[in-house]
């Protein structure tokens, strides 16, 4: 029996079923890195640092995630937006690079590596979810900062923030950022900065994870929930 | 070259039984029958001379030129086959233009220069193509890396030097450019001493004309290869044609 179906003749009301479909489950959602993450250049290098929680709606999916992460040895990056979208970029512009560093037989300039990552962030913008911030320092223009947001824009800037969380300090490095400070003042300058947004922004929290690049190459550091700073609770 | 009626130099992926690849010698004879060019490595900078022959007092002037731009910051003489040497000029900004889509800086003359060597290269190792008859000189300054200047064969070798000559009187001009101590020296007195030296090994006798074709690429041009202003030209002419004349008159 071949009965033909014609769905708007049912009574059965089809748009409450496609309205129930948009309800996902927010632990079904792809992890994305809702996020604060910042990067300062200083005297003679950059620190970068980033929260460390991924999520999924409000589900926290990792609360020590890594999100500041080895481009080359003078050069990281820190991600935000699709963790996915953005670990495929990263592994993508990591073994790019490492075969040029091998052709060029010298260590890639900072703004090499951040042109890649733009190249590639451009190219794909429709289908891509990626903030990415990177740094790292060479030997002829120093510590560098170059910020690539949603659409695969490039610029370099000295202090940036970036994620969900970065918005809501953007008035404390506009406030508190000094060009050439020391490596001591600029760690305390990003920390404070993360921890400021960790404690507003929902989907940024965990520990504070930071990267100091100079010539002498990368020190990493972790700041524990329960070192966070507290000056601002008083 | 005792390679004639033996066999081994009718294909440039063959080699004779002594080791020698006889086409890619026959390439290098293209290259030493065409007019000189030479290129000098002064402290802030490269320059670039060529002696362009004119076989015809019929032919416009200004026309055929040897030296090249490969990109802002890279000057190109070339030698040899003049053909031959505007596909690889090409390729060569074809590389440059490339990188700097790709990389968002100008491609490092150390880079650019190993990539067209390697397609120089690609050229002398199978049987349907011919190697390539003609050299370059590439040369350029930054601030950060100085001066730099190579020259490519068509064997596909590259070598870096403080002066190089190339083409028909590649002998005598290296003999003068030894004269010359061109580490102290800078590019405004390179020049002229550059002019002096092609005209003095341009054989009158039997290439009767010559355009004089002058570049440079220094720290005064800000990094750019740029053709010599007039006045220049006019200077390290007019010093190349004054010594030969010294010359002659105390012969």
């Amino acid at each position: 029996m071949d009965v033909s179906f014609d769905r708007n003749q049912s009574s059965f009301d089809f748009n409450t079923v496609e309205a129930c479909d948009n309800v996902t489950p927010e632990w079904l959602e792809p992890d994305s890195t809702g996020t604060t993450i910042m990067a300062v250049e200083f005297a003679d290098g950059v620190v970068i640092g980033a929260d460390s929680r991924a999520t999924r709606g409000f589900y926290v999916s990792n609360r020590v995630s890594d999100k500041v992460n080895h481009v080359s040895d003078h050069i990281y990056c820190c991600r935000s937006g699709s963790a996915a979208d953005t670990q495929a970029i990263l592994d993508t512009i990591r073994y790019h690079l490492s075969f040029y560093e091998m052709e060029l037989g010298e260590p890639a300039l900072v703004k090499v590596a951040a042109n890649l990552f733009k190249e590639m962030c451009y190219t794909y913008r429709d289908q891509l979810t990626a903030g990415i911030i990177v740094a790292g320092w060479d030997k002829r223009y120093g510590g560098q900062v170059y910020s690539i947001p949603l659409g695969g824009m490039m610029v370099r800037q000295s202090a940036i923030a970036g994620g969900s969380g970065g918005t809501y300090i953007y008035g404390y490095i506009d406030k508190f950022y000094k060009p050439r400070m020391t490596r001591e003042e600029c760690i305390k300058f990003v920390i404070e900065g993360i921890s400021l947004a960790m404690e507003r922004d929902a989907s940024s929290g965990g520990v504070i994870r930071v990267a100091i690049i100079d010539k002498e190459g990368v020190e990493k550091k972790i700041i524990a929930g329960g070192d966070l700073p507290k000056f601002h609770e008083k | 070259m005792s390679a004639i009626g033996t066999g081994y130099d009718l294909s440039a992926s063959q080699f004779s039984p002594d080791g020698r690849v006889f086409q890619v010698e026959y390439a290098q004879k293209a290259v030493e029958n065409s007019g000189t060019a030479i290129a000098l490595r002064a402290k802030d900078g490269v320059v670039f001379a060529v002696e362009k022959l004119v076989t015809s007092k019929l032919y416009e002037t200004g026309a055929n030129k040897r030296i090249f731009n490969i990109d802002r910051h890279i000057g190109c003489a070339v030698a040899g086959l003049l053909a031959d040497a505007r596909a690889i000029v090409n390729v060569a900004n074809d590389e440059a233009k490339d990188y700097r889509s790709q990389y968002g800086t100008e491609i490092p003359l150390k880079y650019l220069k190993d990539r067209v060597a390697m397609y120089m290269h690609a050229y002398t190792l199978y049987s349907a193509l011919r190697p390539f008859g003609a050299s370059l000189l590439l040369g350029s300054w930054d601030k950060f890396e100085g001066p730099q200047l190579y020259c490519l064969d068509p064997s596909g070798l590259s070598y870096g030097y403080f002066g190089i000559s190339i083409g028909k009187a590649k002998q005598s001009a290296k003999t003068e450019i030894e004269k010359i101590s061109l580490k102290d020296k800078t590019c405004s007195e390179l020049i002229k001493e550059a002019a002096k030296i092609i005209y003095i090994v341009h054989d009158e006798i039997k290439d009767k004309s010559f355009e004089l074709e002058l570049s440079w690429v220094s720290e005064a041009t800000n990094g750019r290869h740029e053709c010599v202003p007039q006045e220049v030209f006019d200077e390290a002419e007019k010093f190349a044609k004054d010594a030969l004349k010294h010359d002659s008159d105390s012969d």
